[in-house]
């Protein structure tokens, strides 16, 4: 029986791959593993119903949003101001429920 | 007896003990690094043993959890387990059901689990005592599934299992399962081996960077356990999980050719026993401490004239096609005997079931006799194995099936009150 040998893509730290490439069942690892690269799933942007928009005239810069963003999506500039990734930002909305300001409106993506 | 001659001839020391503190000798011994608890007869002895050890310092290193369930006990042992430890748990009967969604999910995370199961009938009619439909109903889990028919098995077994499960070319979880009370709880001598032989054929305890496919390391962070949508290769991750169980069959015979020359001790080819098969016309295959009782049975028929044999089965999962086939060639009649119910199968028993489809296109004409009996503990007596026998020989001889079959199957020793 031929043994099967399975590309180890996780063992090294350094020798990741961007993308994991199989081309049959023979070469896929044991199981099925993600690594902590950016949009591992795809762009989930396109999940989103509703759009988070930040009003920077209200906005007091405090980061609680980036804090409690489950998905990192939310992203300081250089200026300080807090910005929306919308290519991964799947619109849960938490952004704006711990707002204190209550600066970030969420908005049906077919209104925006 | 078996057990008794070996000792002279290896000059061991041994314990007289219960099948269940076998069990939790052959943990010690694979010096297992976390042990989770929850009790439930007939396999609690096997936990307290553990506790008992693990309390008066004899196993160094080694995390005991008692839980609050068997679920939880599962799924902190998959959790250990990811984190690169030597893992063990014992359950039982309805224990295992309550485990069940944590034992899929140990399998589909290919993680290389011992557990030990002292088999009892499932409820109602509520049940403690031996059958094996406890276990055999995680046929489709992705475990491996082994019957252990003696004391000194359950120990071998369970020192075996860690070698194949742990292979890297393997690395699937697997139940040593043996029937409650009728092994777990009655005693005979079994030898405990050496610690420092134990340490020479058992793999090296997984160190920090635990296994290959999986662990928990902040340097080199992974999700594991995902989602995979329709199109990705689900089908594919689970036809390895198959493909392996093909890989482990030769794997289960190395281990256990490798053990016999460590340990003197073995156990048919690893997969299958047989017993008297060489000139036999009939034979039964058994699984379990029947299997063991079964070779008296055939010592005392062939004694009588009768040219019978037996096989036992040690694997359920994977399962031994090729060597079933070859036995089915051997024998003009073969009777399959389950301890065990398969409800709404083609035969009623599990095993049976399973050696009718692996005989599929072999070409073999041997007639099979599926046999239902001992459910719950019910006493398979060595009186009523020679009435099996003798009811195969007549099979053989006319061609005439026992009475009452039911849908080709012979329930045998069924209560009938005048």
């Amino acid at each position: 029986m031929n043994k099967v040998k399975w590309k180890n893509i996780c063992e090294d730290k350094d020798k990741r791959p961007e993308v994991q490439e199989y081309k049959n069942w023979q070469e896929l690892p044991p199981i099925p593993i993600s690594l902590p690269i950016k949009g591992s799933i795809g762009t989930t942007g396109d999940w989103r119903t509703f759009k988070p928009v930040v009003d920077r005239e209200t906005c007091t810069k405090c980061g609680i949003c980036w804090m409690y963003c489950p998905e990192g999506t939310i992203l300081r500039n250089e200026q300080g101001e807090f910005e929306v990734d919308y290519i991964y930002c799947k619109g849960c909305g938490i952004c704006a429920k711990e707002c204190p300001t209550k600066s970030i409106e969420m908005i049906r993506e077919s209104e925006v | 007896m078996v057990e008794a001659q070996q000792d002279i001839i290896q000059k061991k020391e041994t314990k007289i003990i219960k099948g269940n503190i076998a069990a939790a000798y052959a943990a010690k011994s694979a010096r297992v690094q976390v042990i989770s608890a929850y009790p439930i007869t007939p396999q609690t002895t096997v936990v307290e043993k553990l506790s008992e050890f693990a309390d008066k310092g004899e196993m160094p290193g080694t995390q005991y959890l008692k839980m609050e369930s068997e679920h939880s006990v599962m799924a902190s042992i998959i959790g250990a387990s990811t984190a690169g430890t030597r893992t063990f748990t014992a359950t039982s009967g309805q224990g295992l059901f309550y485990m069940y969604e944590m034992v899929h999910w140990a399998a589909g995370a290919r993680l290389p689990i011992v557990t030990t199961i002292s088999s009892r009938g499932p409820a109602p009619p509520w049940n403690i005592w031996a059958d094996f439909t406890d276990v055999i109903s995680c046929r489709d889990t992705g475990w491996m599934i082994s019957f252990a028919s003696g004391h000194q098995e359950i120990y071998d077994d369970i020192l075996m299992s860690y070698k194949i499960c742990e292979d890297h070319d393997i690395l699937l979880p697997k139940f040593v399962a043996y029937g409650g009370f009728t092994l777990s709880h009655t005693s005979k001598p079994v030898i405990i081996e050496e610690q420092e032989d134990v340490d020479e054929f058992l793999p090296p305890l997984p160190d920090e960077k635990g296994w290959p496919h999986i662990f928990l390391d902040p340097e080199r962070p992974m999700m594991h356990g995902n989602l995979i949508m329709p199109s990705g290769f689900y089908n594919e991750f689970r036809l390895k999980i198959h493909f392996t169980h093909t890989l482990a069959k030769q794997k289960i015979k190395d281990v256990s050719t490798e053990f016999e020359k460590k340990f003197g001790r073995s156990y048919g080819n690893g997969l299958v026993e047989e017993y008297k098969m060489e000139d036999a016309e009939i034979a039964v295959l058994n699984y379990g401490e029947l299997a063991m009782q079964m070779e008296d049975a055939v010592d005392d028929l062939r004694n009588e004239g009768y040219k019978v044999g037996c096989v036992k089965l040690r694997y359920f999962r994977p399962f031994p096609t090729e060597e079933i086939r070859q036995i089915a060639k051997k024998v003009k009649v073969l009777g399959v005997a389950d301890r065990a119910t398969a409800f709404g199968s083609p035969t009623g028993g599990p095993v049976s079931s399973e050696v009718l489809a692996a005989l599929y296109g072999s070409g073999t004409s041997t007639i099979i006799l599926p046999i239902v009996m001992g459910l719950g503990g019910r006493e398979v007596g060595l009186e009523q194995q020679k009435n099996q026998l003798k009811v195969l020989n007549h099979l053989n001889e006319t061609g005439e099936f026992p009475k009452d079959m039911i849908e080709g199957t012979f329930w045998d020793g069924l209560l009938e009150v005048d």
